[in-house]
Order: C-alpha cells, then structure tokens, then sequence
C-alpha cells in the first residue's frame, strides 16, 4: 500500500503538469461558469430552480460559456474545497447557491480576486462577491390573499423548515394579507426540521388539516405537502416549482424561483467587462419571483384581486408589509402609512397577530 | 458452483497487503464498464477520480483535511468493533463534541489566550465521551442494545446543534441566520502548510494511529479487548471485566469521535454551523472495517475513503457527472475492497466442491 | 372524540407502515445470524423501481412486485459478497447503502415530477355506517390501502414461520449455532441467503410504500434515514415479529404526534419536540431489557459471523 501511494502521488504529479500545459493553451476558451449545489439536481424544489438557471444560461449564451455544477454539496468543511476548487480549475465566476455558503465563498474569494462570485442569500459582500436573492414573500402576499378569501374553516396551515428570518417573514407575509381580506384568519404552523423529507412533509400537511387547516402553504422544498393537500381534499400552493401535476385540483398556483434572467444577466457581465459586486433582492418585477398559473377554481374576482396586488407590487403602490402592522400581543410595530424598511425585513424575528404560537428560540 | 474457496489453513502473508490491489485493479475494470454505459470516456472519469483531485499542493492537502475526521473515527471504533462492541452513533458523538468544543470558543469568543485551543480539544473529546457514555452505561447497566441506542443518540445529538444554532448559539450580528459567531483566531486550528486547508487536525489523527498501534501491540487493554472480541468466554475465565471493556471502548470511540468533531469546526469550518459532518460517522464505520480494524490499515482506509469523495466532485466538475454516479462508483469500490480479503485465508479453486464425509466448519472472522 | 383522531390515527397507520415492512424483514434476516445494515439503500433502490414501473405501467400491482424484487436484487449482492465471499457484514451492509442511495438517483433522474395515482383502498361502506363505533372501526381496520393489510399478514406470517415452522426452525438454528447446523446438515448459507433476499424484498416493499403510498411520487434521497429506524426498530424488538409491529406504531405516532402537538400550539421548540420518538425508544428498550435472560434468548448468538465450510 505504501509503494502503491506513492505511485499514485507520481502518477498525479505528471498528471497536474500535463493539467498546467493544456490549461495555457486554452487560455482563450469560453468563459467557465460554476454552480454550487446544496441538493441533488432532482429534488423538483431550489436545487432544481438553479439548475433551470444555469441551463438557461447555456441556452442563452451557447458556446460563449462553459458551465460545470457540484451537487449535494455539504455546507460545512467540504464547501470552500469545492468553491477552491472551482475557482483554480479556470472558472471565472461561481454562482454558490445556498446560504451556508456564506463564509467558504467569501474565505475562498480572498484567495481568488479574479473569479468573481455570487452567493446566494447571504449578506457578506467583498469586491469580487456580490449576493443575490428573491424576494419571495411578494410572492407569498398574493398567495396570502387568495387562501384568504378561499378558506372556508379560516385556518391556513403552513408547514414550515426552519425558523429563520426567510421563512418567518413568508408566513408573516401571508398572514397580514389573508387577514387583509379576511380579518378571522388564523396561521397555524408546523416546522418539520428539515429543507427536504416528503414522508414528514406530508404528515405534518395532513397533521394541519386534521387541525382544521383548508389551505395548505409551505416553505419546504418537497411537493409533498401539496400531495397531501390534494388527497384530503383542499387547497395548497407550491413552493420552488410548479407543482401542480402533484395537486391538480388542489394547486392553486405556485411561488416560483425563477434565477435564470439574473443568470444570464451577471454572464453577460462577466463576459463583457461590466461585472460588479452588489446585493440583488429582486421579486415580481425583475422576474426573479413568478407565480405559476391560477386554479381555474379560483373566482374570477379573486384572481382579479390578486392581479391587482402583483401589479402594484411591481408599480410600488402596493407593499406586503405596509402599516399598521401588530404583533401578536397586539403591539404596534410598524404604524400605518409606513413601509418596513429591508433591513428590518432582513432579520425578521417575530410574528404578526394571526399567527399563532411562538417561533422557536 | 463452479467456483470455490478452499482454506489456506494459514494466512497469506502476500494477500494481506495483495488484495486492497487486485481489489482496486476489479473496480478499475467495473468502472470502465459503468463509465462505457454512462457515455463518458472511461480513461477520463478514472483519472479525474483518482489522479487529478490530489494533483496539486491543494488537492493533496484537502486529501488530509477531509480523511482526518475518517481516520481519528475510524482508530476509534476499531477497538470496539474488536471487542464485539457496536458503536454505530460515533455521528453524534462527533456533534456533541464539536458543540462541547466549538462552544468553549463561542463562550470565549473575544479571547487570545493560547490556552483555548488546547481547552477546546479536552472539551471536544469530553463531550464525545459524554455522549458514548450514556450507551455504555445503559449497556452495562440495564443491558440495553448499543446499536439500538448509540444510533438515536444520533438524532437527538443533531436535534440538539440544530435547536442550539437555530436558538442560543445564534451569531448575535448574523441576522438571524442559522450560524454561530466566527471563532476566535485563538480558537482556530492552526494551518501546517501555508496557502492550503490542511491543520494541525491531521496530527492528531497521527497520534491516534500511533496509540492505537502501541495499544493493540503492547498494552494489556489492547490483548484484553481482542479476546473478549474473539472468545468471551475466554475472556471472562481470564478475569477480563466484560464491562470494563465496553465502558474503555466506547469512551475511546466516543472521545476519538469528539476529538475529531471539534477538530472539523476549529479546523476546516471555524464556526458552528447547522451542518458539521456530512455522516463522517458512519463513513468511518467502513473506514474501520476497510483498514481491517487496524490503526495503520486505518489511515490508509481513510485516505482512500477521502479520495473517493475528492474525486466525485472532481468528476462533477472536470466530466459533468452526476454525483450519484460517486455513490454508485464507491460502493463498488467498497465491494470489491471488502470481498477481496477473502483470498487472505481461502484461495479460489475452479471446480466443483469434493464431497466429504467429514464436513468440518470453520468461521472466518 | 376530537374531531381530528380519527385522521390522525390514518396518517400514523401510514407512517408506520414502512417500518413494518423493512423492519421484519430485516428481523428474519437478524435470526438467520446475518446482519444487513443496508436496509437504507435496499429501501431506496425499492423505491424508485416501484415508482418507475407505476408511472410507465400504471399497475400498482406491478410497481409492488417490482420494489420487491429490486430490494431483493440489492440484497443479493450482498449476499453473495458476506455469505459467500465473507466480507464483513457490517461494511458491506453499509456500504450496500452507499451503493443504493447513489443507484436510486441515476435510476430515477426520469422520474423527477411525475406522480402516481397510488393504490387501490379497501373500502367497506356498510360496515363504516354503525353508528359511534362504525368510523372508529372503519378507520382502524378499514379502508387502507391492501399494503396495510399485508404488513399485519406479514407479521402473524413471520411469527408463525419462525416460532411454529419447520423451516423457521432451520433457520433459527443457524442464526443460533451455525457449526452445529451445518454437522446436522442444514445448508447454512442458503438458509442465510434465502433470509437475506426476503429482507431485501420486504425493505424493497417499505420503500415502495413511501414512494407509491405515503408520498407517491420520486425525490433523490426520499426515504431520508427511515431504513436506519427500521435496523433499530428490530434491536428494539428483541428479536421478535409483534414487537417490531408495536415498535414501528410507537415510533410513528411519536412522529405524528409532535406534528399536531405543534399545531396545537404546545410552546416546546420543535426540535426538542422531534427528540421525543428517539428518546422513547430508547427509554422503552431500556425497561425491557433489565431482564437480561430474555434478550439473550432472542438474540441469534452468531449475529454478524461469516460462516465458511470446509469440505
């Protein structure tokens, strides 16, 4: 074994040799664009989305570009060695589309100031890291006035993955607008502990049914839960993807992750020069956040109510969290005619009136 | 069958170190088959797993970053496995000790003293020890099933570092994200070849290696715990304490599995972050098996392990593999690795077997 | 009687279910002297061919069959590298999961977003109409899907097999004292892998029912550990078929359980909630095995030994 090692390190030396000469020799190749995957590609949730995106990119950009993905990326020690090793294998820009990717990317960006990276939901930035992300509780407004007025037993349930400020303003989000249009509307909400497991997905959906839910929301990426909803007979709304082949009857509509304009649009930057690090928080109106088609089930009033609130989120008239906004004892937290600053979005930590119990500390 | 084993009567000294080579060379030519039927250029794929990962400074270095948690785990578990004493949550023991070590470092967040890193490693290993205790006292005490309950102390140990990163132990400028402080640099593994990841983690895993072979060599406790492996009755005429030796080898495995949890998030991760070990605990399960519950078969498991996966991302990245195609390439890999020591005490024959009247049994470990 | 028992008692009938099958199978498997830590990866590999047959075919019957015999498939490569090439158990079994996990998603990457109708319920409508008792009835014992049914079967099957059988008695034997077993002339190995492709069929079948059943439809990575429980669910056991029945219920209502305890707005953080089935397990394991003499008659003494004859 110890003879077989070192003919391995020989054999590898010659090999990272030959590496470096054909290396040289491309220099005037297409540009490497490399993706960092917290899933697998077929979880039909968030790694699905980007990986749409970076094939949208390729389709966009044809042989201009090269693209390369690692999937089922570990967000521990393993990250910053896939990130390193993208970023000294002639990738010029790295998309890292999680958020415990935060730190590896900006610790590897150090090493690499030529790569330029974008991290996903992340707020630490550096000359060649710029973040992005969507603002999908625009999404979740227009969702929250539809179960609102589609409840019946006024109790949304809302299966949830883990209490960060993300997924807390999404059920905030719902809350202020169901209870908007329809002020007995309750949220009640089960955290399941993880981004990703369709059987407990599914059981805590039916969990919040038997509780009296009739409109089933979720913030995990399994379409488990619409499932679910489709079989006891009530309304959901899909997260990531369009999940209505999941939920005919029951899917109302979907939030969808769409990254592939914001892709193709930092390519092109890269490409032509003008790439600069900065912080994207898109929604409706730079397409980034979409909503998949409406259940024909829904009353035509209903859809026109909610068109009505997609537009004024793209024109600003129109602000998921906008004044009077209380909290759950009834304090008053933001006073009417303001708008929460992103800031405050950002950190979200606590709940509206309507929803109940507590977040977990 | 047209094949048979036939008892060598001893072992092979050749096969012991021939057969991890001829187990390679069988997976080589399984994967040129499982990359012919890929579609991918079988000559690319086998290099881009094995050469190019660890074809520079870099690469070579994460080979040790990424095998030292698999190799202080897997000495670990090694004498426990000897001793008939199934410690399957070295997974939690891990978490509990990076959260034990990890913790001391976010409680002295603003320190510089040169004491913490050593404090954190005591801490690491402590917590890991805590955690293997408790299946060792249920065992010894109410006779409770080690498997049974060294595997949901797993589960609880990751509820815990998830209730703690997504609660307490949040970083308090983080925004509410699921991650702790970044640790002091007093508290941070310091790094042995400069530009690269690899730290002092990998001493450790060294040492480890050492003791272990000193104790399965020399030590008394050593020859204790492979006759009470091997022959418990034996063992228990000889006066062996039975609980003795489950309390020592699960504290070891315990302690080893602490040790390196602490090291991952001192070492490569330097915070505490929602995901510490992507199941390096149960990986080293195999790693300890690989190595033939060897310190030193060990190490070179380990490394071997950690190669696989360096190479799968490489595979990613350089073929466009997916990443299942690594799972699948590894488990043949292991197959192989594991039939292959067969032929240590049985060679192949061809041919039907011989009928005999006197149809003695033998048992192979 | 809250409105919401009845259907909470359906999703833990169904979260339970996989458990069943996995973990008595594994048992058999555990009494024959082998043990396969690759129920994980036979459980996946189980369902997504299940899966995949259901959506091209359309026959739940076949996509059955089919988690069946590929769990089996799985199972006989392990088979053949312990019993025969007598690696060791433990690092095959783990490494069969490996293998399965890496398997399922090349096997499935046609698979992503397409669903199943799943499959058929057996309904009783008349019985259902007694009044008071009729729902409760009919929800306990009623109108599962034939899946349901079959795990109960399996369980008085397996208990018989094993404790009133012939056959069940051979293989007790050679879990027990392989050397012995083998000079009476009982062919170990066969024995072992007969026992081990039955365990890979049934954990085929748990993996099946997640993907035809409880969630019919196919992700990477969908039985998210649900093998490694059924491994422990066999320990917890003590080795026998009913018990593993009353384990996989107690682990699976625990499961459901701290769902609805959160809905029901119980202020405990959910991840200390979501301990409470593992740390039951271990504290109900704990009661009953103090009586040491009866673990270890269940207990198969040649567990996890490789058996060579020599000849």
């Amino acid at each position: 074994m110890k003879l077989g090692k070192k003919l391995g390190l020989l054999s590898g030396l010659a090999a990272g040799v030959m590496l470096a000469a054909t290396g040289i020799a491309q220099a005037a190749d297409p540009l490497k664009v490399g993706f960092v995957y917290v899933g697998p590609v077929g979880d039909h949730g968030w790694t699905y989305e980007h990986n749409q995106g970076r094939l949208a990119v390729e389709k966009a950009l044809g042989d201009k570009v090269k693209t390369s993905f690692v999937e089922s990326v570990p967000e521990g020690a393993d990250a910053t060695r896939v990130i390193t090793r993208l970023a000294s294998t002639g990738h010029g820009l790295i998309f890292t589309t999680s958020f415990g990717y935060m730190n590896p990317t900006v610790r590897v960006a150090k090493r690499f100031p030529k790569v330029k990276f974008e991290h996903a939901t992340g707020f630490k930035r550096a000359d060649n890291v710029a973040t992005y992300s969507a603002r999908f509780y625009e999404g979740r407004h227009v969702i929250g006035l539809i179960a609102g007025k589609m409840t019946k037993t006024n109790v949304l349930g809302y299966v949830a993955s883990f209490p960060i400020p993300e997924v807390i303003r999404g059920i905030n989000a719902v809350a202020i607008a169901a209870r908007s249009v329809n002020p007995k509307v309750t949220v009640k909400v089960v955290w399941v502990s993880s981004w990703f497991d369709p059987g407990k997905e599914a059981d805590a959906a039916k969990a919040l049914v038997d509780q009296g839910a009739d409109v089933m929301l979720q913030h995990t990426d399994s379409p488990a839960p619409v499932q679910a909803a489709e079989r006891r007979g009530i309304w959901a709304v899909g997260q990531a993807s369009d999940m209505k082949a999941f939920g005919p009857k029951a899917h109302l509509t979907a939030i969808i992750d769409d990254w592939a304009p914001y892709y193709v649009e930092r390519t092109k930057a890269v490409l032509d020069g003008t790439w600069k690090s900065g912080d994207v928080w898109g929604g409706f109106k730079s397409g980034m956040v979409k909503l998949s088609s409406y259940n024909s089930a829904i009353p035509a009033d209903v859809v026109a109510m909610a068109e009505k609130a997609r537009k004024g989120i793209i024109d600003g008239s129109v602000h998921p969290f906008a004044g009077p906004i209380k909290d759950q004892s009834g304090k008053v937290i933001l006073k009417a005619g303001e708008v929460m600053d992103d800031k405050t979005m950002l950190g979200m930590n606590f709940y509206v009136e309507g929803v109940e119990g507590k977040i977990p500390q | 069958m047209l094949l048979r084993l036939e008892n060598r009567g001893e072992i092979s000294r050749a096969m012991v170190y021939a057969s991890p080579f001829i187990a390679v060379v069988l997976t080589l030519i399984a994967g040129v088959f499982l990359f012919a039927i890929l579609g991918v250029n079988p000559v690319d794929a086998i290099l881009s797993f094995f050469v190019t990962p660890i074809s520079t400074l870099d690469g070579f270095a994460e080979l040790f970053v990424k095998g030292t948690p698999l190799v202080l785990i897997g000495v670990g578990l090694s004498f426990g496995f000897q001793a008939n004493v199934w410690n399957i949550g070295a997974e939690g023991q891990l978490t509990v000790g990076a959260l034990a070590g990890g913790g001391l470092a976010l409680l002295f967040f603003e320190s510089e003293s040169l004491f913490l890193l050593p404090a954190m490693v005591i801490a690491g290993t402590l917590g890991g020890m805590a955690w293997a205790a408790i299946p060792a006292f249920l065992k010894t005490r109410y006779n409770t099933n080690e498997i049974l309950t060294s595997l949901m102390l797993v589960y609880v140990a990751l509820l815990l570092l998830s209730y703690l990163i997504h609660g307490p132990w949040k970083d308090p400028e983080g925004q509410n994200f699921p991650e702790s402080r970044l640790f002091p640099d007093a508290g941070i593994l310091p790094v042995m070849i400069e530009t690269t990841r690899m730290h002092a983690g990998w001493l450790f895993a060294l040492a480890a290696v050492a003791t272990g072979w000193i104790l399965i060599a020399r030590h008394i406790i050593g020859f204790q715990i492979r006759v009470t492996g091997m022959a418990p009755m034996a063992a228990s005429f000889a006066g062996f304490k039975e609980k003795k030796i489950i309390w020592i080898t699960l504290l070891m495995s315990g302690g080893a599995a602490g040790l390196a949890g602490m090291i991952e998030v001192s070492g490569p991760i330097q915070q505490i972050v929602p995901n510490i070990s992507p199941g390096y605990g149960f990986t080293a399960i195999i790693v300890a098996f690989l190595g033939r519950l060897h310190p030193v078969g060990v190490l070179f498991a380990g490394l071997l392990m950690a190669l696989t996966y360096l190479g799968g991302e490489n595979a990613q990245i350089e073929m466009n593999l997916p990443n299942a195609v690594t799972g699948v390439f590894q488990g043949m890999l292991l197959f192989f690795l594991l039939a292959a020591d067969v032929l240590i005490k049985y060679r192949v024959k061809f041919g039907g077997a011989k009928t005999s009247s006197t149809a003695a049994a033998g048992e192979a470990g | 009687m809250p409105e919401w028992f009845i259907p909470f008692l359906l999703s833990v009938v169904t979260a339970s279910t996989p458990f069943v099958f996995a973990g008595i199978g594994e048992l058999v498997v555990e009494k024959s002297g082998v043990l396969n830590l690759g129920v994980e990866g036979m459980m996946i590999v189980g369902a997504v061919s299940a899966f995949a047959v259901g959506v091209t075919t359309g026959s739940g019957a076949l996509a059955v069959l089919t988690g069946a015999f590929a769990g089996a498939a799985m199972a006989l490569i392990f088979g053949v590298l312990t019993l025969y090439l007598l690696s060791n158990q433990v690092a095959t079994g783990l490494a069969l999961t490996l293998f399965g996990l890496g398997l399922s998603a090349l096997m499935g990457h046609g698979m992503v977003g397409k669903t199943f109708a799943g499959l058929p319920h057996l309904e009783f409508p008349l019985l259902e109409q007694i009044p008071v008792i009729g729902p409760l009835i009919g929800t306990l014992l009623l109108g599962h899907d034939v899946l349901v049914y079959f795990s109960v079967v399996l369980m008085i099957a397996v208990g018989w097999f094993l404790n009133k059988s012939r056959a069940g008695m051979v293989l007790r034997a050679v879990g027990e004292n392989h050397n012995a077993a083998h000079s009476i002339g009982y062919p170990v190995n066969l024995v072992r892998l007969l026992a081990v492709l039955f365990g890979g069929a049934m954990a085929g079948l748990g993996g099946a029912y997640l993907s035809l059943v409880h969630t019919p439809l196919w992700v990477e990575n969908m039985t998210a550990g649900r093998g490694w429980i059924a491994l422990a669910l066999v320990v917890f056991a003590s080795w026998r078929p009913a018990r593993v029945f009353v384990g996989a219920y107690l682990f699976g209502g625990l499961t459901i359980m701290q769902l609805h305890a959160q809905g029901l707005g119980i202020e405990i953080p959910p991840q200390v909630l979501a301990m409470a089935p593992y740390l039951a397990t271990i504290l109900v394991l704990v009661i009953i095995s103090r009586d040491s003499a009866l673990i270890r008659l269940n207990a198969p003494a040649c567990l996890g030994k490789s058996f060579h004859a020599t000849g």
